[in-house]
C-alpha cells in the first residue's frame, strides 16, 4: 500500500466484500433492534404496537432470566476449566512419540466433527440413558445404582456433553503450541538440572500461555450460545435447571411465540456477551501482546 | 578440573554411523575446537559429550570417571547453544539464575551469583530485561551468563556465533577466548568457520564424515596438516593441490602448496604458467586466481598490493621448503 494509487485500488476492490457483510449483520440487527420494541406476539398477529422499553423490563424482571444467566456462566466456566485440565495432558501425551500417533490424534480429534446434535443424542441414548445407557450398566457391573443423569444433575450432564465435543479442538491448539516450543529450549533446562516437573513448569506452561488464552477467547464465545446440547437432551429443564441464555430466548420467541421480548433477550444476550468478552481481554488478553 | 577422554566413542542413529569411534584427550582449562564441514558429526560429538545423545558404545570421561550413564545435568557441564534457547519469559536474571534456582540454592546465593556473572558480561543494566529486548549480541551474552554462572567443569559451544554479524562475531569471539582464559576453565567450541577455530583454540579437532582427521594446535595443523582434507580445509584461501607431473617430481601423488608460498613472478619462466583469470585488490592482500592450463586453477596470495590484472601471464614459483607432499591415499608423506 505504497502510493496513492494502490490505496485506492485496494479500497475499491474490498468495497463490494465489506458492504455485503455490513448489510449482511446491519439487517437482523437493525430488525432485532426493531421487533424489541414491539408488542409482537405470533398467536396474535396484526396486533403489532410499540411498547418502548416495556419487552426489555419483562425479560429482565423475569426469574428466569437471573437463573439463565447464571446457568450460561456456570456452564461456560465448567467447560473451559474442563476443557483445559483435560487438554494439556492429552497434549502433552499426544506430543509424545509413539507408534499410531497420527491415527491416535486423529480419533482424538473426532469428536470435534460430530454435529452437536448427533452428540448430544449419541450421549442421552447411548451412555447417560438410566436404563439402557452405557454408564448404567457399568453401575450396575460394580453393583451401584445408575444415575439418571438428566434428572438428577442434568447441568452437570450438559456440562460433560459439551466438554467432551470442546476437548478435541483445545487438544488440538495446545497440541500444536507445544510442537512450537523448540527442543533446545527443553535441552537448555535439562542442561540447567530442571526435571520433567520443573521443566513442565517453568519451560512448557509459560509457553502454553498465549494458546490457552486463544482457547478460553474462542471457547467462550461458542459456549455462551450453546443450544442444540440442551435442546436435544434436557429441553431447558428439569425446571430451569439447563436454561441457559441462548435456550431462554427461544422458549420466549417459539414456544410462548413473544418475538417481541425474544428480540429484546437477543440484544440483551449480545451486551453479555459483550460484557463477558471485556472481562476476558482485560484478564488474559494481556498474553495476546507481543 | 575439567579433564574430558574420549576412549573409542560412537554414535549411530539407526543404520547411520554418525561417529565411528573418537578417542580425545582434552587437557584441564584448554580450548578445544571441533571444526568441520557441516554433516561431519562435530555437534553430535559435543552432544555425546553433554548427555544430551546417548553413545552407541566407548566411553566418555570427565576427571577420570565414566560419565556415560549420567543424566546431562549431573555432568557438571554448561553448554551455550545455536539458538541461544533462552527462556523468553524469564528476564535476563531469571535466565542466568534458573540453573542455580533448579539446584536448590538460596535466593540471596542466586542473585549475588547471577550479578557477578552479569558484571563480567557487563549485562547488569540489562537484568530485569527479557530476551526479546536484548539485541543480537546481549542474547548471547546472556547465553554464556547461564553457563559461567554454575561454575561447571567445562563449557559446551555449539556453533554460538553463527547467529551474530560479521562484525560483533569478531567482538564476540576475543570475548569468549579472553573469558575463557580468565576463568580457566576447559571449553569445548564446535564451529565450522576455520577462522573461529585457528583464532580461538588451544587445540583443533578436525572432523570429517564422523571421523577425527587430525588433533593439534593451530600452526601444527596449518604447518603439518596429516592428510589432504585437513590441508585443505584449514586455511584462507585454501591450499593449492596439484597431482601429476610436477607431484611425481617430488616423490608424491599430490603436492600441495599454500597460496602465500607462491612467488609471482612477472615475467619469469621457472615454476607453473599460467593467465590471472581474476585479481582481487585487498590493499592488504592481493589474491590472484591463476588459470595454470593443465594444473587447474591456482590461487596465490601477496602480501601488499600488486599491479597485475586479469589476463596478464604470470609464472608461481613455490617455495620449496614449504611444498606439503601427500601419498595415492592423501596421507602426508614427511621427509
Amino acid at each position: 500500500m505504497a502510493t496513492r494509487q494502490t490505496q485506492f485500488l485496494a479500497r475499491s476492490l474490498l468495497t463490494p466484500a465489506v458492504g455485503l457483510l455490513f448489510i449482511w449483520m446491519i439487517v437482523p440487527l437493525a430488525l432485532t433492534l426493531y421487533f424489541s420494541t414491539l408488542h409482537y406476539s405470533l398467536l396474535d398477529p396484526g396486533s403489532e404496537s410499540f411498547v418502548g422499553l416495556e419487552n426489555f423490563r419483562y425479560f429482565l424482571t423475569d426469574p428466569a432470566f437471573l437463573a439463565s444467566l447464571q446457568n450460561t456462566l456456570v456452564l461456560v466456566g465448567s467447560v473451559l476449566g474442563l476443557t483445559i485440565l483435560l487438554g494439556i495432558p492429552l497434549a502433552l501425551l499426544l506430543d509424545q512419540p509413539v507408534i499410531g500417533r497420527n491415527f491416535v490424534r486423529l480419533m482424538v480429534i473426532a469428536p470435534f466433527f460430530v454435529m452437536p446434535t448427533v452428540s448430544a443424542l449419541v450421549w442421552k441414548n447411548l451412555l447417560m440413558h438410566p436404563v439402557s445407557g452405557l454408564f448404567a450398566w457399568l453401575a450396575k457391573v460394580v453393583g451401584l445404582t445408575p444415575v439418571d443423569w438428566f434428572n438428577d444433575v442434568p447441568l452437570f450432564s450438559v456440562i460433560l456433553i459439551v466438554a467432551w465435543q470442546w476437548l478435541p479442538f483445545a487438544t488440538l491448539i495446545l497440541l500444536t503450541a507445544l510442537q512450537s516450543l523448540d527442543e533446545e529450549q527443553k535441552e537448555a533446562a535439562e542442561m540447567d538440572g530442571a526435571s520433567a516437573v520443573s521443566t513442565f513448569i517453568y519451560i512448557t506452561l509459560p509457553h502454553l500461555a498465549r494458546p490457552i488464552t486463544v482457547v478460553i477467547l474462542i471457547e467462550t464465545i461458542f459456549l455462551l450460545t450453546v443450544f442444540a446440547e440442551i435442546f436435544v437432551t434436557t429441553g431447558g429443564g428439569p425446571g430451569l435447571q439447563t436454561t441457559n441464555i441462548a435456550f431462554l430466548i427461544y422458549s420466549q420467541a417459539l414456544i410462548q411465540f413473544d418475538v417481541g421480548s425474544a428480540s429484546a433477550g437477543g440484544l440483551v444476550a449480545v451486551v453479555i456477551a459483550n460484557i463477558v468478552a471485556f472481562f476476558l481481554v482485560r484478564i488474559v488478553g494481556r498474553n495476546l501482546e507481543a | 578440573m575439567g579433564q574430558i577422554t574420549l576412549q573409542g566413542v560412537q554414535k549411530s542413529f539407526g543404520p547411520v554411523h554418525i561417529i565411528k569411534g573418537a578417542d580425545l584427550e582434552i587437557a584441564d582449562g584448554s580450548f578445544v575446537v571441533f571444526v568441520g564441514p557441516s554433516g561431519c558429526g562435530k555437534t553430535t560429538l559435543l552432544r555425546l559429550i553433554a548427555g544430551l545423545e546417548d553413545v552407541t558404545g566407548g566411553s566418555i570421561l570427565i576427571d577420570g570417571k565414566n560419565v556415560v550413564d549420567t543424566p546431562p545435568a549431573k555432568r557438571g557441564l554448561s553448554m551455550v547453544f545455536q539458538s541461544y534457547a533462552l527462556y523468553p519469559h524469564m528476564s535476563v536474571r531469571g535466565n542466568i539464575g534458573f540453573g542455580l534456582k533448579m539446584a536448590g540454592l538460596r535466593k540471596d546465593e542466586i542473585n549475588r551469583k547471577v550479578e557477578a556473572a552479569a558484571a563480567t558480561l557487563n549485562l547488569t543494566p540489562y537484568l530485569e530485561r527479557k530476551p526479546r529486548e536484548l539485541s543480537g549480541g546481549q542474547r548471547q551474552r546472556v547465553a554464556i551468563g547461564r553457563a559461567i554462572v554454575r561454575e561447571p567443569k567445562a563449557f559446551l559451544f555449539d556453533e554460538p556465533l553463527s547467529n551474530l554479524d560479521a562484525a560483533l562475531r569478531v567482538q564476540m569471539r576475543i570475548e569468549v577466548t579472553r573469558l575463557q582464559k580468565q576463568l580457566g576453565t576447559t571449553a569445548i567450541y564446535v564451529t565450522h568457520d576455520q577462522v573461529e577455530a585457528m583464532t580461538m583454540a588451544d587445540k583443533i579437532v578436525v572432523l570429517n564424515g564422523g571421523k577425527i582427521e587430525q588433533y593439534g594446535s593451530p600452526l601444527e595443523l596449518y604447518e603439518r596438516p596429516a592428510n589432504l582434507f585437513v590441508a585443505g580445509f584449514i586455511g584462507s584461501p585454501k591450499m593449492n593441490l596439484v597431482t601429476g607431473d610436477s607431484a611425481a617430481q617430488k616423490g608424491a601423488a599430490t603436492i600441495g602448496v599454500r597460496p602465500e608460498h607462491l612467488k609471482i613472478d612477472r615475467d619469469g619462466t621457472g615454476g607453473w604458467q599460467g593467465t590471472i583469470a581474476v585479481a582481487e585488490h585487498l590493499g592488504s592482500d592481493t589474491f590472484l586466481y591463476v588459470d595454470a592450463g593443465p594444473l587447474g586453477m591456482l590461487t596465490a596470495r601477496y602480501i601488499g598490493e600488486l599491479s597485475l590484472h586479469a589476463g596478464d601471464r604470470v609464472s608461481l614459483v613455490p617455495d620449496p621448503a614449504r611444498i606439503h607432499r601427500f601419498d595415492a591415499s592423501g596421507n602426508a608423506l614427511r621427509n
